[in-house]
């Protein structure tokens, strides 16, 4: 029994648009002229034509397409195997004339909403697009501003190099008299430290002789000598009494005048019996770097720790991250001690800080104080040139981003705008960077820094890229994409993070706002939408 | 709390793979490696023949260790439908040990056993059929199962039966000397502490293992034990660790290692190419299995064979069971065929559950799906790419805090919207909902649960507590009849807010998976009512899957069939719906691990079984994504997931190329729906895989034995992936002497018994029809598989060399129980020979009327007729269109219109 299965209430309202193709009682060439079949093949239900062309009204060619008229609003085609499944998809209810499916015909609903859509988008357009060329009027402005600015500035650079120039030769000038006269000074200084230090050496080998001589007879002896281990030269710990004869010079016993010559040989190392403790406690102290030996984490094992960053895990992280910054301060100290043998850092001894150099006479002062004038006015106008060559250096940086044909996005350079959601403050910074603020605190992460409009080729200024932020735990670096629609505000819209560590926001600006009539014809043009 | 946690999944999260180190070895397992420090060699027990008690359906007897005095019991029964079933148990323990409920569906119908002949060296039992014996060996002790003069299966024929018997701790002994009657065994480490890392397991019941051994003489291909991420024939385990059985939550578990995973099945089956068997091993402690084959030499054990066997130069494979407490209790499956063997060990577990039509559609899974806006554009996105899709599934974030049965209130607010509008679309969606339940007083499941005392306990008596996805977590106790009843009643449309009847559920994590547990699962110790958690450890999975199946069942008022997917799965597990295997990740090698994984599971009862189709760690690369859909669209369970830290990887991100091979493949499923369904209705009525290894339909052909490259589906289309980067081609092996398989594309004829070397592009799929089965496809595919229900249907016949073909048609619901409560369906017998095709009731008392008809009937390997006639139910005759390709010899019958559920007939002229 062949069940009815073709009710086959398909109206040829259907086959409008391609009525030519069909024409009632005569055989069917299929559109990729592979056959001709009988009409009454064409929408029998079942796919005769390899291309799908003679089932334009039934879902029996799994690559056919079904021509939706939707009176009322735009016309479209669906796939083939959409007819009768049972859900709405024409908003004409033709889809489903029979599954049983209730649908309703919409078109006329639909038709009103888009107008509505498209007659608010064209306001918005129409506004958009006067205050793009206001912007783009702003941007020539500004643009001419930064132009002259520059020039202004490079004028002024010239200017400033020529004055750097003449007062350092005042300054190398005023410089040469001034070191000549530190100089003879400091000499002066020294030759009166030399008497001095003479002096206290005396003392000390006054002091020394007599302590070593310990019978009080005059002499020091070989067997007083012997009592300071620390006179040893053989490192055995002791001093015997061939050490200490030597010591002594060859004799047995040296009297007060033969004793500079020991007191030479043994000064460096004679230890008072008196202020033995005082010595030992700060005498290691010289030799040894002021500061304590560094933590001993190998940096490498910090970095690794520094790389768990995720953002999902923020309390754990908060505490990583200060370890490793505290380990990475304490690792600065550390390089400068390899940079420079310890010995240079040994402070200067106390007993020299006693007496500090005299004061430079007036004479001396007056040419100190000439030349450090002109260091300070040498040095002032360096600065005033590496100045300008800032202010250029960031206008050329400025006038190098690619602002859009006429410019109309420069003026969201250096500006920043913030979207607040329930958990984030997220912060786009046009041509600069994206970051993303927990709301109630928390550290700033980068979800990307200024990289390259990204948009399709048509226009490419539709997409902005930031790329290179913070990484993601086992994933990629963060990245953001910024889609920019035409609005009247600038504003941020939404952000969403689609897939991991990737996120998108969106940004309306009437810096992208078309010519209306532009956006009228481009949308009607758009049948598949 | 959350550093905590945050810590742990660092430490998990942050190796490359597998941290092997988290996971014993047998070594490290006490009772592993006391029992395997026992060698083959002469065994202590010896049967008491005087105390043979012989009944209608069993016999007992008792058994004694000569070392120690103890004795057990042992029972034999002969079970209907060619099964012997063989208890061991402590004659007095001390106290009850555990024997595993709720995995039999029955209490197994038993058979007389009638007593042969006796003497003071034995018995010899009749076993009813083929002259089958059991020859029960009094000193030492040992079963032999006989047929005629063929040893089938010997039991510790290599003296590895060992019951470490229940005991007094010996301080207790000390102070109770009077109780000292028999000779104590010297205590070994491990039997009343074990410590793991930083775990101690305080066995306060001491040990409790027990261990026997089998020998399969004639054997050397023995398979199944799943879950192991290795080959389908299983290896030789001299000289490693066993195979393990221990449900574990495996952090990137690594390929081709013997590791547990997630699921255990204890069932082993041996064939050769005379006969097929089976053992069933039903305990659900921790469970190590050696194997050992003396293929290569016969050494140690061949004289031990020699005096039954009387010869040392066939095969033999010997099994060995340890676990780790419970009984012994065995259930020798004595097939001869292979599908006598899945018929008695379903008659025994159940088969698999006759899934709804849509959960055997594609399945659309991330980890996660952001909010209802990113399911709506998914949604879109499939119809979009015309690409068909009937689910899509929400991951752990979806719910308020991990609070499972919640939803999170910003991103998923109005869940009843999200469901609605996938209804509206004929397309349905899964919510996970996992074992774990987040510890805080403002749930309110935690709250019933613990004001019903429905936790597991620990060792104290106080709520067990672990650490999972939300915290600080409780585990409720799903051994509990009661907690079960309670868990499938919060399913229900007015406990479960925001469910729908378009919504069904993901158990995942139940091994249970306990973060900072030992081997990531639960304490040993922990209490599950008086039994240990050791000695329900792998069934725990089982009952959440049961517990959840039932509530979906409950909700609808026993209508509606339900779709639970489970991670963790024992035996019976099939009776509850889904599994897949686990954590994967996107490489090569694991899209290939995928068929032994799930071939496996098939031959012991699971087929509803997938893998993560891309890999769920990882990033898999555009040609790996292509592969394992093109693979997952032929493999039971077919669904894509992925890793929170993964690049998105819906199929149309790939560009255009990527996103029309991905349709292709889904487009293929699709059309094969109905053969899908019918091969489940089968795996419902008669336990036989849906996937299957080529040995089950080749039993006598070695060629096939290890062959897992490829597969069958049914017995009818025989699929070889590509799983091989940059392949050129794949050489698939074709078999059966004297077959013809037509390539299902091109309907190109091939010899069977040979290896064909099928050149491949991106877009290949081989894929084989058998001549002589006939396949129903319906080709018109729509966005769903609801959408095509009514649709019509076409008839691949692919004749054998004799001209002959035949298949079956089944159809119903889709997805209500009322084929099996009303006997609602349409099962229909397709026929071709003496060219004459007719399609005839298999099943003339039900009852079901279907829309769908026949539009097309496409043969392979015709000659040209010169004429068709379509004869009616009614007798009537008309004449039907056709189309013959000589060169191909294909002939076209067009559009016969007949209905799929009517008799009729088609001659060829």
């Amino acid at each position: 029994l062949i069940v009815s299965i073709l009710p086959l209430p398909i109206e040829w309202e259907q086959l409008r648009m391609k009525r030519q193709f069909y024409e009632e009682n005569k055989p069917f060439t299929c559109l990729d002229g592979s056959r001709t079949i009988p009409f009454d093949r064409v929408n029998d239900d079942y796919c005769d034509c390899r291309d799908g062309s003679d089932e334009p009204g039934t879902a029996a060619c799994p690559n056919g397409s079904f021509h939706c008229t939707n009176a009322g609003f735009r016309p479209t085609f669906i796939p083939s195997s959409r007819i009768n499944d049972g859900i709405c998809d024409c908003c004409d209810t033709t889809d489903e004339y029979n599954s049983g499916a209730k649908c309703e015909n919409t078109c006329k609903e639909l038709g009103q909403k888009e107008h509505e859509v498209l007659q608010k988008m064209a306001e918005i357009t129409k506004e958009g697009f006067l205050l793009k060329q206001q912007l783009i009027q702003e941007a020539k402005n500004r643009q001419q501003e930064k132009q002259s600015k520059l020039t202004e500035l490079q004028n002024n650079k010239k200017e400033l190099e020529e004055k750097v120039e003449a007062l350092r030769t005042v300054k190398e000038t005023a410089e040469q008299p001034e070191k000549e006269a530190k100089e003879l000074h400091l000499k002066a200084w020294e030759e009166q430290k030399a008497i001095i230090r003479a002096e206290k050496d005396k003392a000390k080998m006054a002091e020394a002789f007599l302590e070593l001589d310990d019978d009080a007879d005059g002499f020091v002896a070989v067997a007083e000598l012997q009592t300071h281990a620390e006179l040893d030269t053989d490192a055995d710990g002791t001093v015997s009494e061939t050490e200490a004869q030597g010591l002594l010079g060859g004799v047995d016993h040296v009297d007060t005048a033969s004793f500079e010559k020991v007191w030479d040989n043994i000064k460096d190392k004679y230890v008072s019996e008196v202020s033995n403790n005082s010595q030992d406690s700060h005498t290691p102290d010289i030799t040894r770097p002021v500061e304590p030996a560094p933590v001993d984490t190998p940096p490498e094992e910090s970095n690794k720790l520094a790389d768990n960053d995720s953002e999902q895990y923020p309390s754990d992280d908060d505490v990583q991250e200060e370890e490793e910054e505290d380990e990475e301060e304490d690792d600065y100290p550390e390089e400068d001690f390899d940079k420079a043998p310890p010995t240079v850092k040994t402070p200067p001894k106390k007993d020299e800080d006693e007496e500090a150099m005299p004061p430079y006479d007036d004479e001396t002062r007056v040419l100190i104080d000439a030349a450090q004038k002109a260091r300070d006015n040498f040095e002032e106008s360096e600065r005033a040139l590496r100045d300008v060559d800032d202010q250029m250096k960031n206008i050329e940086k400025e006038i190098s981003f690619d602002f859009g044909p006429d410019s109309e996005f420069s003026y969201l350079y250096s500006q920043c705008y913030e979207l607040t959601t329930s958990e984030y403050i997220y912060k786009l910074c046009p041509f600069n960077r994206v970051s993303q603020k927990p709301k109630y605190g928390g550290s700033e992460t980068n979800l990307g820094t200024w990289g390259t409009w990204a948009g399709p080729e048509d226009n490419k200024y539709l997409l902005m890229k930031y790329e290179h932020g913070t990484g993601c735990w086992q994933g990629p670096n963060r990245s953001t994409t910024v889609k920019l629609t035409c609005g009247k505000e600038t504003t941020v819209m939404s952000t969403s993070e689609p897939s991991r560590c990737e996120y998108l926001m969106e940004f309306t600006t009437p810096a992208v706002c078309q010519e209306p009539e532009a956006v009228i014809s481009s949308l009607h043009g758009h049948d598949e939408f | 709390m959350v550093p905590l946690l945050v810590a742990l999944l660092f430490l998990c999260l942050g190796a490359e793979a597998v941290d092997r180190s988290n996971f014993k070895t047998c070594e490290q397992s006490s009772f592993c490696k006391r029992q395997r420090e026992l060698k083959p060699g002469q065994s202590p027990y010896r049967a008491l023949l005087d105390t043979l008690e012989l009944s209608d359906s069993r016999i007992t007897l008792q058994l004694i260790n000569d070392n120690n005095k103890v004795r057990l019991l042992l029972e034999l029964y002969r079970l209907h439908g060619n099964m012997t079933r063989v208890k061991i148990n402590e004659l007095k323990p001390l106290k009850p040990r555990y024997e595993v409920p709720d995995v039999l569906i029955t209490d197994p119908p038993t058979e007389p056993m009638t007593l042969v002949a006796q003497d003071e060296n034995g018995l010899v039992l009749s076993l009813g059929v083929d002259e089958q014996r059991v020859i029960v060996s009094a000193r030492p002790f040992r079963l032999d199962i006989v047929e005629g003069p063929t040893v089938l299966l010997s039991l510790n024929s290599r003296g590895l039966l060992t019951f470490e018997h229940l005991r007094l701790r010996k301080d207790t002994l000390r102070s109770n000397s009077s109780q000292k009657l028999m000779k104590e065994e010297e205590d070994k480490p491990g039997m009343w502490e074990e410590t793991f890392k930083t775990h101690s397991d305080s066995k306060p019941n001491g040990p409790s293992s027990i261990s026997l051994d089998f020998s399969f003489p004639g054997v050397d291909h023995v398979y199944g034990i799943p879950e192991h991420a290795d080959t389908l024939k299983l290896r030789n385990t001299d000289g490693g660790d066993p195979y393990r059985l221990y449900n574990l939550d495996v952090f990137q578990y690594e390929l081709h290692n013997l590791m547990a995973l997630y699921g255990a099945v204890p069932v082993i089956i041996s064939h050769n190419t005379e006969r097929t068997m089976g053992i069933f091993w039903l305990n659900a402690a921790e469970t190590w299995v050696d194997i050992s084959s003396s293929t290569a030499g016969k050494t140690v054990f061949g004289k031990m064979m020699d005096f039954v066997q009387g010869s040392s130069e066939v095969p033999q494979t010997d099994v060995r069971w340890i676990s780790e407490s419970g009984i012994i209790d065995v259930f020798v499956l004595l097939g001869p065929t292979p599908n006598d063997v899945f018929a008695q060990y379903a008659s025994l577990t159940g088969t698999q559950a006759f899934p709804s039509l849509s959960t055997l559609g594609y399945h659309q899974c991330r980890w996660n799906y952001n909010d209802k806006e990113d399911v709506k554009t998914v949604d879109e996105g499939f119809d979009k790419h015309d690409i068909p899709c009937d689910f899509i599934w929400l991951d752990i974030e979806h719910t308020d805090g991990k609070r499972y049965f919640t939803w999170d209130p910003h991103k998923f607010a109005q869940p009843k919207e999200m469901l609605q509008g996938l209804m509206d679309k004929k397309r349905k969606m899964v919510a996970i909902v996992d074992p774990h339940i987040k510890v805080d007083s403002g749930y309110n499941i935690n709250n019933e649960i613990r004001s019903k005392s429905f936790y597991v306990k620990t060792k104290d008596g106080a709520d067990y507590e672990g650490w999972c996805w939300p915290g600080n977590s409780g585990y409720p106790d799903f051994t509990n009849p009661e907690m079960r009843a309670w868990w499938a009643s919060k399913f229900a449309y007015d406990q479960y807010e925001g469910s729908m009847e378009n919504l069904f559920i993901w158990n995942d994590m139940n091994e249970p998976s306990v973060f900072n547990g030992p081997e990531v699962t639960m304490h040993k110790d922990a209490l599950h009512g008086s039994w240990e958690h050791r000695d329900v450890h792998n069934i725990y999975g089982l009952y959440v899957q049961k517990a959840t199946s039932e509530g979906l069942i409950q909700r609808s008022g026993g209508v509606e069939r339900p779709f639970v997917l489970t991670r963790a799965f024992f035996a019976g597990s099939q009776r509850y719906g889904a599994v897949w295997t686990g954590d994967n990740a996107a490489e090569w090698g694991h899209l290939k691990i995928s068929i032994p994984m799930c071939l496996s599971l098939g031959l012991v009862g699971i087929s509803f079984c997938g893998a993560d189709v891309g890999g769920f760690f990882k990033h898999p690369s555009t040609e790996l994504l292509v592969r394992w859909y093109q693979a997952g669209a032929y493999q039971p369970f077919f669904r894509a997931h992925a890793h929170l830290d993964t690049p998105r990887r819906e199929p149309w991100l790939f560009g255009p190329d990527n996103t029309a091979l991905i349709r292709e493949a889904v487009r293929q499923r699709y059309a094969l729906l109905p053969f899908w369904y019918q091969l489940f209705y089968n795996a419902y009525r008669t336990g036989q895989p849906v996937m299957r290894a080529l040995w089950v339909e080749y039993p006598k052909e070695p060629a096939t034995f290890v062959i897992e490259d490829e597969y069958l589906l049914g017995k009818d289309l025989l699929v070889h992936p590509v799983t091989d980067e940059g392949a050129k081609g794949v050489t698939a092996y074709l078999p059966g002497k004297g077959e013809i398989w037509y390539d299902v594309h091109t309907f190109q004829k091939h010899k069977g018994a040979q290896n064909l070397y099928i050149p491949v592009t991106m877009s290949s799929i081989p894929v084989f029809q058998r001549g002589g089965s006939i396949i129903s496809r319906k080709n018109r595919v729509r966005r769903s598989s609801t959408c095509m229900e009514n649709d019509p249907y076409t008839l691949y016949v692919a004749l054998s060399p004799q001209g002959t073909a035949e298949g079956e048609i089944y159809i119903d619901d889709f997805h209500t129980f009322n084929f099996e409560k009303e006997k609602q369906f349409i099962h229909r017998h397709l026929h071709f020979s003496d060219n004459t095709l007719s399609s005839n009731n298999l099943a003339p008392d039900s009852n079901f009327s279907t829309a769908a008809w026949i539009e097309k009937v496409i043969i392979m390997g015709a000659t040209q007729p010169t004429s068709i006639s379509l004869i009616a139910a009614d007798g009537t005759k008309s004449a039907v269109e056709f189309e013959f390709d000589s060169a191909a010899s294909v002939l076209t019958l067009r559009k016969p219109g007949v209905n799929a559920g009517a008799d009729w007939t088609v001659l060829l002229q």
